[in-house]
């Protein structure tokens, strides 16, 4: 599994890479250099995010855990999810990592698809910070308000296609 | 096509809510060292450390497809196809590209403006902040593919597959319902 993404994943690194080669070896040079760049700068975030929910995980306390989001939750778990995922503040690593750290700790995989879901479309931090600012505010309201019942739906589908 | 390129991002190695998962992270090493003893914490450091590295090539990949389809693919002709198509294909028109597009959202927020400069509806304009948050590759390979691993990402991204078109028409219907306007509206 992880070798079949791998390699589809560098297809496609060739073959945008073929298509810029084509348009000019600047375009070339200048995508490889922009993408090593991010790789670079990421790097850090990813691994204390990767390496410390490891950790987090394994002294959150699993006992709370699992009755309040574990498989057997059910609505009220995925209700829980989500309002947490309103509130997380912080960037993509705070998201990612608990939830992360909380499916290591026997958090249910539906419940943890609503957190991710719910924190990613209306992180209340992220509307005002980025989203506001940015565009016009009816535009972002409406948004966020047709957003409401998405994570509830996401987490509706994971409990129907059970994980493989 | 120097006009289409996007705005640079800010971007620093380090910020403040990575510092504050930092501390989070030195705080639960070391409970966990006093705790279960220096075993039980390399056991637990090898095998993060062994995720960690196994993802490098995937992170490394997405970052590369991001720079280079921003590199090809003219953002003025994508504000285009948003901008005039409606109905149905204008929604999917519009979650293809969210999808598509890459960059963070000092990149996505500017573009959904200029879609909406171009004469796009609030439809679309939802179904691509949604799609690109829910279903846009880059976000998927280089933040959640490390935290999370392959199947767990492929699975969360099929199920919100039709997320983006059903946020699209919501925010069509409440728009037609009155509760909303449409952002050109006075």
């Amino acid at each position: 599994m992880t070798l079949a993404v791998n390699i589809l994943l560098w297809l496609v690194v060739g073959a945008l890479a073929f298509f810029a080669a084509i348009r000019g070896r600047v375009l070339l040079n200048n995508g490889a250099r922009d993408g090593a760049v991010e790789f670079i700068l990421l790097l850090p975030r990813i691994a204390i995010g990767v390496i410390g929910s490891g950790f987090v995980a394994e002294v959150l306390p699993k006992a709370l855990i699992a009755p309040w989001l574990g498989p057997e939750s059910g609505f009220t778990g995925v209700v829980i999810a989500t309002l947490g995922g309103a509130l997380t503040p912080g960037g993509p690593v705070v998201g990612f990592s608990i939830g992360a750290a909380a499916l290591k700790s026997g958090a249910g995989a539906p419940q943890v698809i609503a957190y991710s879901t719910a924190w990613a479309l209306y992180a209340i931090h992220r509307l005002l910070i980025w989203e506001v600012p940015m565009m016009p505010a009816r535009v972002v309201w409406l948004r966020a308000a047709v957003s409401l019942p998405l994570p509830f739906i996401a987490a509706a589908l994971a409990m129907l296609l059970a994980k493989p | 096509m120097n006009e289409t390129s996007p705005p640079r991002r800010r971007r620093r190695a380090f910020d403040w809510s990575t510092a504050a998962i930092a501390l989070c992270a030195v705080a639960a090493a070391a409970t966990v060292y006093w705790r279960d003893g220096a075993e039980h914490f390399l056991a637990i450091f090898g095998s993060d450390l062994t995720l960690f590295g196994e993802m490098l090539p995937k992170v490394l990949a997405g970052c590369l497809i991001g720079a280079f389809v921003t590199l090809l693919l003219p953002r003025e002709l994508v504000a285009r196809w948003v901008g005039h198509e409606s109905g149905f294909t204008g929604l999917a028109v519009a979650a293809f590209f969210g999808f598509l597009l890459p960059g963070g959202p000092i990149t996505i927020y500017p573009v959904a403006g200029a879609f909406l400069a171009m004469g796009a509806d609030a439809g679309a304009v939802v179904a691509f902040i949604v799609s690109w948050t829910l279903i846009g590759y880059t976000r998927a390979l280089v933040w959640e593919l490390p935290f999370f691993g392959a199947d767990f990402v492929i699975w969360r991204i099929v199920e919100a597959l039709p997320l983006p078109i059903l946020a699209g028409v919501l925010a069509r219907i409440a728009v037609r319902a009155g509760f909303a306007r449409e952002p050109g509206d006075q």
